[in-house]
């Protein structure tokens, strides 16, 4: 049976009425219209429906609402603002690190999370912390490039 | 992008400030009277306000056919406009191609976006600068010369007469047929083409802003799913959906014969109810399907192949000595776009409305309404950005499934997205090919004689053919329609001959192309089509004669290359990356080298490969890929590398980890782990080097780069570990193989 659950998304709590079952996904994307996490495989393969929830990056279609509870949820949307951009975001922005962007959210969202825990990754750690999620397009090394810029910004 | 409030100053300082003088400005007259054909899709789209309009606020509408695939199109388009009409950049707003408004440009593929979309745009941008000039100086009274353009504005050196593009929008200047009558701007007074401007998409992407068709919300809207077939045969012998249609927030079950598909008002709701009937239908499945480990020789084995001789040359030359002969194959490849296909459709303003990341919203709409049995007037297809492509993947079957459910839910706006298994069962290959290649070599160790043989199914079965339909749910329908019969297109830019005819100057060659018309798995059209087969193989096979005539790869290249370009690229790249001649091997490392000119009419590359081999494993890392690219005059440096780069790196993928599993039943691969591709820790660095020429015209190079770099590999695994590779991919097992062979 549907319930009312009610979430901690972007700073607000928000609310929704669906099965305990429903991904998170669907209800960010369909409930709440934030559009930065995208369904990619709905199977925990591809990374591209990345959000992070208490500090660790986490794949929305493969957690139930239900398991969310009180826990903080943040999307691509709640990381910056027009005005005042997440460091990746304007990184990302400044590399023009994407040619068709569908991953992008997955890769900040994954780089945030590895930023927070350590704002001086090497190369090679970044490469890791990436490695599942996927890039169709061949814009690896940009994403990356990115994410080093942005860890400069971040660090001091 | 912006809005239409824009002042000149807060613009025209970004760029330096635009002041150009119409000393050139052209006589409309003189040339108006020859009728001559128009450049690029201008020819079938004649009215210059089909292409443009100027806005009373300061904004110029740019109206293309083009579609933005993540490659940076539009962007480059924008930039050509601004450049002809001499505006600031931020200035332009492009339109999505929309069937009720936007000129026909057909397929955006083949990379002739910039090449021919380009073209059309930049002549009516300059005849469109040159109509307001006119009335400016008809307005004022003063001769055209006398006047100076400055983002917009329009006035004379001491500045007591003025007017504006804006001012002069109400006139509607530009209701009026295309002429080519004014001359683009010469190259060197360019100040936005050539420049690395920032696209215009990608800051939306990075706030999480909607923008793609997955992110589209509209009132009203349902979610649908389908539920396909249980393979491509497959007979649906019973299906009870009584328990589906009372699940919760189910609108509809639609039931067409084999098409199946349901309707629900939220999505999961949709995706339960799919998983329901999938579970529901009992299938009889035929085992129809070629053996996967001889579907090479199933493929040249089939009737009806048609054998054609499309190019051939022969001339005096030295005897030849020695022969050398290898046969090469590819796989099926699948696009395997991130984000699965996905369409909304439903009834606006009496029409059935369709929104798809389509390749061509024409050719989609003209199927569709064939499928449906509509008037294709009662069908507008919006185009809305999708993940990337890489060709014809299913963004219009999946725009011609969300038609069908919603068709069948009393034409209620209905939202489809493929699941990941549908995409990967059901998507489009990329053909299956086979290459064989006979060389002779003379006395002096060159070539005199070149013989290659391409077996190869079609690489284009696109939607918008003249018969048939070419979108899957048609096929499953209770009365099924037909799909178009496969054609082999011709060359220079070819299907499965792609690339087939080689740039170099042999004295002797024949080139044959055997189209196989049967399609035991389905095929369309996949990035480069048959140019990366036709490339993998010619490129490797110049090494192994090279290597029978002990030559260096780079200079036996050059020996019989005569294109001054084609030598440019590759001595810029032997130079870039500190090509050794004769340098030797530690038994793991390894380096090779690959050209090509892309449809043999487009962009030049060149790409030296440097791979590490682990011997008893058999894995290969690409380490460092340097390339060097011509693509005459460059529009964006800054896009063109990406193509570049994105290209190797996919190309790079293409050739060490993929192929479409299948059985004699099923397609296998239906996930990220049964189709493995590239991942962070194997990416290469890649270096570009790009050679610009400003006096030549574009080039298209979205597909330029991954025919060489799978020969560059395969050459470089050669040149570390001594043994030739000549199947795709290079796993692990195929590659220690090879090593035992010695």
């Amino acid at each position: 049976m549907p319930q009312t659950y009610q979430l901690h998304v972007n700073g607000e709590v928000r609310e929704v009425t669906a099965e305990g079952d429903t991904p998170l996904l669907y209800v960010l994307k369909n409930d709440f219209e934030l559009s930065g996490a995208k369904f990619g495989c709905g199977l925990a393969q591809c990374g591209a429906c990345t959000v992070i929830v208490d500090g660790a990056a986490v794949r929305s279609c493969r957690t139930e609402i239900r398991s969310v509870g009180t826990r903080n949820v943040t999307t691509l949307e709640g990381i910056g603002t027009e005005e005042k951009p997440h460091p990746l975001q304007a990184a990302f922005i400044a590399e023009q690190a994407m040619q068709c962007g569908y991953c992008i959210n997955g890769m900040i969202m994954s780089a945030k999370a590895l930023l927070d825990r350590n704002p001086h990754p090497a190369e090679a750690q970044v490469r890791e912390a990436l490695a599942g999620n996927l890039c169709r397009c061949g814009s690896h090394n940009r994403i990356v490039r990115a994410i080093l810029r942005a860890s400069k910004e971040v660090a001091t | 992008m912006n809005g239409p409030d824009l002042t000149r100053r807060q613009f025209g300082a970004a760029l330096g400030g635009l002041v150009i003088a119409f000393s050139m400005a052209p006589r409309l007259s003189e040339a108006a009277e020859s009728a001559a054909r128009l450049p690029g899709t201008l020819e079938a789209n004649r009215r210059l306000d089909a292409w443009l309009r100027v806005d009373e606020g300061g904004t110029v509408t740019v109206f293309t056919g083009r579609v933005e695939l993540g490659q940076g199109a539009t962007t480059a388009l924008a930039q050509i406009v601004a450049e002809e009409m001499d505006i600031a950049f931020i200035r332009i707003r492009m339109i999505p191609v929309d069937t009720l408004r936007s000129p026909n440009e057909g397929v955006t593929a083949g990379s002739n976006s910039i090449e021919v979309g380009g073209a059309a745009l930049r002549s009516a941008a300059a005849e469109a600068r040159a109509i307001l000039i006119d009335l400016a100086s008809q307005r004022l009274g003063v001769a055209p010369g006398q006047l100076i353009a400055d983002d917009g504005l329009i006035f004379t050196k001491d500045g007591a007469k003025k007017t504006s593009y804006w001012e002069l929008a109400g006139e509607n200047p530009l209701a009026r047929e295309a002429t080519n009558s004014a001359p683009p701007k010469p190259p060197k007074d360019h100040k936005i083409v050539g420049q690395p401007v920032q696209r215009l998409d990608i800051a939306d992407k990075v706030m999480g802003r909607p923008v793609f068709i997955q992110d589209l919300r509209l009132p009203g809207m349902t979610y649908g799913r389908v539920v396909r077939p249980a393979s491509y045969g497959a007979e649906l012998t019973r299906l009870d959906d009584s328990a589906v249609r009372k699940m919760p927030g189910i609108i509809s079950v639609v039931r067409d014969g084999r098409f199946i598909g349901v309707v629900a008002e939220r999505e999961e709701q949709a995706i339960a109810a799919r998983a329901a009937l999938a579970k529901a239908a009992v299938w009889r499945v035929p085992a129809s399907q070629p053996e996967p480990a001889n579907v090479h020789d199933y493929l040249k084995t089939r009737p009806n192949i048609d054998t054609k001789t499309v190019n051939e040359k022969t001339g005096t030359a030295s005897p030849s000595v020695k022969t050398v002969e290898a046969t090469y194959r590819k796989p099926y490849l699948a696009h395997a776009s991130i984000g699965p296909s996905c369409g909304i459709a439903g009834f606006v303003d009496e029409r059935l409305t369709v929104w798809s990341h389509t390749q061509g919203p024409y050719p989609l709409r003209a199927d569709i309404a064939k499928a449906t049995g509509m008037a294709p007037e009662k069908v507008r297809v919006i185009h809305a950005p999708g993940a990337g492509c890489y060709g014809h993947n299913g963004a219009d079957d999946a725009a011609l499934d969300a038609a069908l459910l919603s068709l069948n839910t009393n034409g209620r706006l209905v939202k489809l997205q493929w699941m990941r298994d549908d995409e990967f069962g059901w998507e489009p290959f990329g053909s299956a090919m086979t290459m064989s290649a006979r060389a002779g070599l003379s006395a002096d160790g060159s070539i005199v004689d070149w013989q290659y043989d391409v077996w190869s199914c079609t690489h284009n079965m696109r939607p918008g053919n003249r018969q048939g339909v070419n979108l899957l749910g048609a096929w499953h329908l209770a009365k099924p329609l037909e799909r178009a019969v496969p054609a082999e297109a011709p060359l220079p830019a070819g299907g499965g001959d792609r690339n087939a005819v080689p740039v170099y100057d042999f004295p002797n060659q024949k080139i044959i192309d055997h189209f196989i018309p049967d399609m035991p798995l389905r095929v369309s059209a996949l990035r480069t089509l048959g140019a990366f087969g036709n490339l993998f193989a010619l490129e490797s096979f110049m090494d192994e004669v090279a290597d029978a005539a002990g030559a260096d790869p780079v200079a036996f290249r050059l020996k019989h290359l005569k294109d001054e370009r084609g030598r440019a690229v590759l001595q810029a790249v032997a130079e870039k990356a500190g090509w050794k001649p004769g340098a030797k091997s530690d038994g793991t490392r390894g380096r090779g080298v690959a050209f090509s000119r892309y449809e043999t009419t487009k962009t030049y590359v060149a790409v030296i490969a440097d791979v590490v081999v682990d011997r008893a494993s058999g894995m290969v890392r690409v380490e460092r890929v340097t390339a060097a690219a011509d693509a005459g005059q460059t529009i964006n440096p800054d896009g063109l590398r990406n193509q570049i780069e994105g290209g190797i790196i996919q190309g790079t993928s293409w050739t060490l980890k993929e192929q479409v599993g299948f059985d004699k039943e099923h397609i296998t691969s239906r996930d990220w782990v049964s189709y493995p591709i590239l991942t962070f820790p194997e990416v290469p660095a890649v270096d570009v080097v790009l050679i610009d020429h400003p006096e030549l015209p574009a080039l298209g190079a979205g597909e330029a780069s991954q025919g060489p770099i799978s020969a560059a590999i395969a050459n470089a695994i050669r040149h570390a570990t001594g043994a030739r590779l000549r199947d795709l991919p290079f796993s692990p097992d195929r590659v220690k193989a090879a090593i035992a062979r010695g």
